[in-house]
């Protein structure tokens, strides 16, 4: 009997010092995630997203998922200091700025909700963003949410109105010999590299908003593109630009055509992956020995 | 805005500090108040979290487990993936060449044990005796390896000590991950935990009485079978899974030596002497399906079927000694039952039930080369559990369990028809006032009380023995509380 008060006296009393001063600096912990001036929405797949204020049954609404998730590479801030920040490499995206490299929306303008979306479910390919699929929609709702909250930028702005993407044309190998043509005069292999390893002229001195250095995409390694892996993918990567890197939009030098064009020729440099583009290309190669100009000798007019 | 919100930042840190030492100074006077003499050593059940991942991945431990070591759905989805987040990141060439992928978990622990009706030499008649431990002591340690060889193939290595430090390998395997470029072909070769959506070496309980899933472990008074379906086991697992992991199989080809190494014996003591390894293979099936509720999170439910078969009879050595490896006459036995895990807002709850037959040769220990005696018969249990956890936030959680196991059908004619039947109840608490990317520390605190008939308690310390009759209820209890922490 005594034994049994002791332990249950040693078990109450624990539980009182726990909640006496473990409560007092959670609540602190807590307060690390910046407060924002107003509490931001989202609105994806039928479901509205919260920063804040969940209720009862939704406790886990932005501001949990994100101390839960994300504050250890975007920081309390959501200014992509996080305690790891100073271990990775690119750097965590800073949220107060509200610049986002993938969207379906005109450069220099904020993307969609769904685009953010999009971007937390997938993931970004060669960076420790890995893919939040596992998470709920609710979840990645409420994520959105709290993302948008870091930046008065959303309370000012609305998002851009999604570009376009017209049906993709037949695959032909003069659509690609076409887009070959603009790649070379557009002048991307200064970055990309002519066989698009990224090892341009250019692409050690590139950097991004932030002065960071950032290397180009390196086409014959990589599975898929940061902004995705389909055609239709790649198209609005060029026609949007990614924001805050070197990508430039190229909207306003490309017609939907061209664009198609350089799309179908860019698959054709991703060897790891045998395109239908690849093999068409190469069959056409065989057949035409010697016919096709070196590139990455064109002056061109891109940046 | 970004400034004033980093000054909180670093005050809330001094603040942390400061409050926790406040707490762990009253707690070890609290602890030095109510320690007693202590009698034994017992160990406490190992569990696992991997930082090593949180260093490699710069993930806090939250993003991976509910409260670690639990896996939450992006954790699961991460293993399922062989460790891998997917990002064309995950070979080891990308990591910084000093990164060395190993974790070591202990639980410094006070704690206190009490189970009644025991015969000793100074009470030898029913109804016996209360027999009461504590003291100070430590759990035993995980020191696991584990990460990627290359994209698309995993390891694992987990070397585990008991708390005298006598080592043994809780788990060893390689994994092929999404073989055909499908997600949905993943294959295993070597020693590892089934499958279970509830995870005994990943759940929060800690203590000698709650440490375990009775129902992961029991077997019928009289019963030479050795499997529980927690004990990690040797074969090839196939697995595949949705790309978020809502959608999951497992099959499972496997020894019949419950885990043992060397073909030649389990890793149970063999007692009886009939529980020398098998030399067939066992099967385990399990299908998990995920559903989004809206705002309630995302609820799980798991069905699972494990067929197995134990061998009855052995060559002898001269002397007559079971010789082990040599088993035959094998007898089958099957587990098969349905575990969940819901969410209710802070509320996680996980139901489980299994349904559990032993063949009559097995349910007496008895050689299939010898006629059954009157009465002996299969023996058939059922049994489960209803877990509960309440997450305060990521780093708080209260935890409880009530579990039962209840004979349907005695398989040994000697026994009462309540023999073997268990109810148990644990209830305690987790704090992590450490939970970054390098390290988690964890307060830990926890009671549990079991209430066994007719059989020795089901127990981590291996403290308890058979009562006087088959009838008696064994009540066995345990308050644990330590700091559990891994790096």
């Amino acid at each position: 009997m005594k034994n049994k008060f002791i332990a249950l006296s040693f078990f109450s009393g624990s539980l009182v010092l726990l909640l006496a001063t473990a409560t007092t600096c959670l609540a602190q912990i807590d307060h690390n995630i910046v407060s924002v001036t107003k509490t931001m929405t989202s609105n994806v797949e039928g479901k509205t997203g919260r920063a804040y204020d969940g209720g009862q049954l939704r406790p886990d609404v932005g501001v949990q998922l994100f101390r839960r998730y994300c504050v250890g590479c975007h920081g309390p801030a959501g200014n992509g200091q996080g305690e790891n920040a100073q271990w990775i490499d690119p750097k965590p995206r800073d949220f107060t700025v509200a610049t986002f490299e993938c969207r379906s929306t005109p450069t220099g303008t904020l993307p969609t909700d769904e685009d953010l979306f999009n971007s937390i479910t997938r993931g970004f390919v060669t960076t420790r963003m890995p893919s939040w699929s596992a998470l709920t929609t609710q979840q990645r709702a409420d994520l959105i949410a709290m993302v948008k909250s870091f930046s008065p930028r959303w309370e000012n702005e609305k998002p851009g109105t999604p570009i376009t993407i017209p049906p993709e044309p037949t695959l032909t190998v003069d659509s690609v010999l076409r887009g070959r043509e603009i790649f070379d005069k557009l002048q991307c292999w200064k970055c990309h590299g002519p066989e698009g390893h990224g090892d341009g002229p250019s692409a050690s001195t590139l950097t991004n908003d932030k002065g960071e250095p950032i290397p180009p995409y390196n086409f014959a390694i990589g599975t898929r593109f940061k902004c995705g892996a389909t055609n239709q993918d790649l198209y609005r990567i060029f026609m949007t630009g990614l924001d805050s890197t070197p990508m430039p939009s190229f909207a306003d030098l490309l017609k939907p055509d061209e664009a198609w064009d350089l799309v179908h020729f860019l698959r054709t440099l991703q060897v790891s992956l045998k395109t239908p583009e690849l093999a068409l290309f190469k069959q056409w190669e065989a057949a035409h020995p010697g016919q096709l100009k070196p590139l990455g000798q064109n002056p061109g007019t891109g940046d | 805005m970004v400034t004033r919100s980093l000054l909180k930042c670093k005050g809330a840190r001094w603040s942390l500090l400061g409050s926790f030492l406040t707490c762990a100074a009253s707690i070890i006077l609290v602890l030095l108040g109510a320690a007693q003499p202590a009698y034994t050593l017992p160990p406490i059940q190992k569990v696992a979290a991997i930082p090593a991942f949180a260093r490699k991945y710069g993930l806090p431990c939250s993003a991976c487990h509910t409260a670690w070591p639990e896996l939450n759905y992006f954790g699961l989805a991460f293993r399922d993936r062989g460790y891998q987040m997917g990002n064309d990141r995950d070979s080891p060439i990308w990591q910084d060449p000093s990164y060395w992928p190993v974790t070591a978990r202990i639980t410094p622990n006070w704690h206190w044990e009490n189970t009644s009706h025991q015969l000793t030499d100074e009470v030898t008649e029913a109804p016996g005796t209360t027999v009461t431990q504590s003291g100070f002591d430590l759990s035993g340690m995980d020191l696991w390896l584990t990460g990627t060889l290359f994209k698309n193939i995993s390891f694992s290595i987990l070397p585990t000590t008991d708390n005298t430090a006598t080592w043994h390998f809780e788990n060893a395997f390689v994994r092929f991950d999404n073989l055909a470029g499908s997600e949905w072909l993943n294959v295993k070769v070597g020693h590892f935990e089934l499958d279970n959506l509830i995870s005994e070496k990943r759940f929060l309980f800690l203590s000698a009485n709650g440490g375990l899933y009775q129902n992961y472990h029991f077997i019928p008074a009289g019963d030479s079978n050795n499997f529980g379906i927690g004990d990690n086991q040797s074969g090839v697992e196939v697995q595949g899974h949705s790309a978020n992991s809502y959608t999951r199989y497992t099959v499972a080809f496997l020894s019949s030596n419950e885990g043992g190494v060397g073909l030649t014996s389990s890793v149970l003591a063999p007692t009886p002497a009939d529980n020398f390894t098998g030399r067939t293979y066992d099967w385990f099936f399990s299908f998990t399906k995920g559903f989004q509720t809206g705002s309630l999170g995302l609820q799980r439910i798991e069905p699972f079927f494990y067929y197995g078969q134990r061998p009855t009879v052995f060559n002898q050595m001269v002397g007559g000694a079971p010789l082990a490896g040599t088993g035959t006459g094998n007898k089958p036995f099957y587990r098969v039952g349905v575990q969940s895990d819901f969410f209710l807002g802070k509320f996680e709850f996980l139901p489980f039930f299994q349904h559990s037959e032993d063949n009559a040769y097995l349910a007496n220990s008895l050689a299939s080369n010898t006629p059954l005696s009157p009465g002996m018969q299969n023996a058939i249990w059922n049994g489960g559990f209803i877990e509960s956890h309440y997450y305060w936030n990521p780093q708080l959680v209260f935890v409880g369990r009530y579990e039962l196991v209840r004979m349907g059908q005695q398989g040994n004619p000697l026994n009462a028809g309540t023999t073997g039947n268990i109810d148990a109840y644990s209830f305690g608490y987790r704090w992590y006032p450490i939970m970054f990317s390098r390290a988690g520390l964890a307060w830990h605190t926890e009671y549990s009380i079991t209430k066994s008939i007719g059989i020795m308690p089901l127990s981590l310390d291996g403290s308890g023995y058979l009562p006087a009759t088959n009838t008696t209820p064994v009540w066995s209890s345990s308050v644990m509380a330590g700091f559990d922490f891994d790096f």
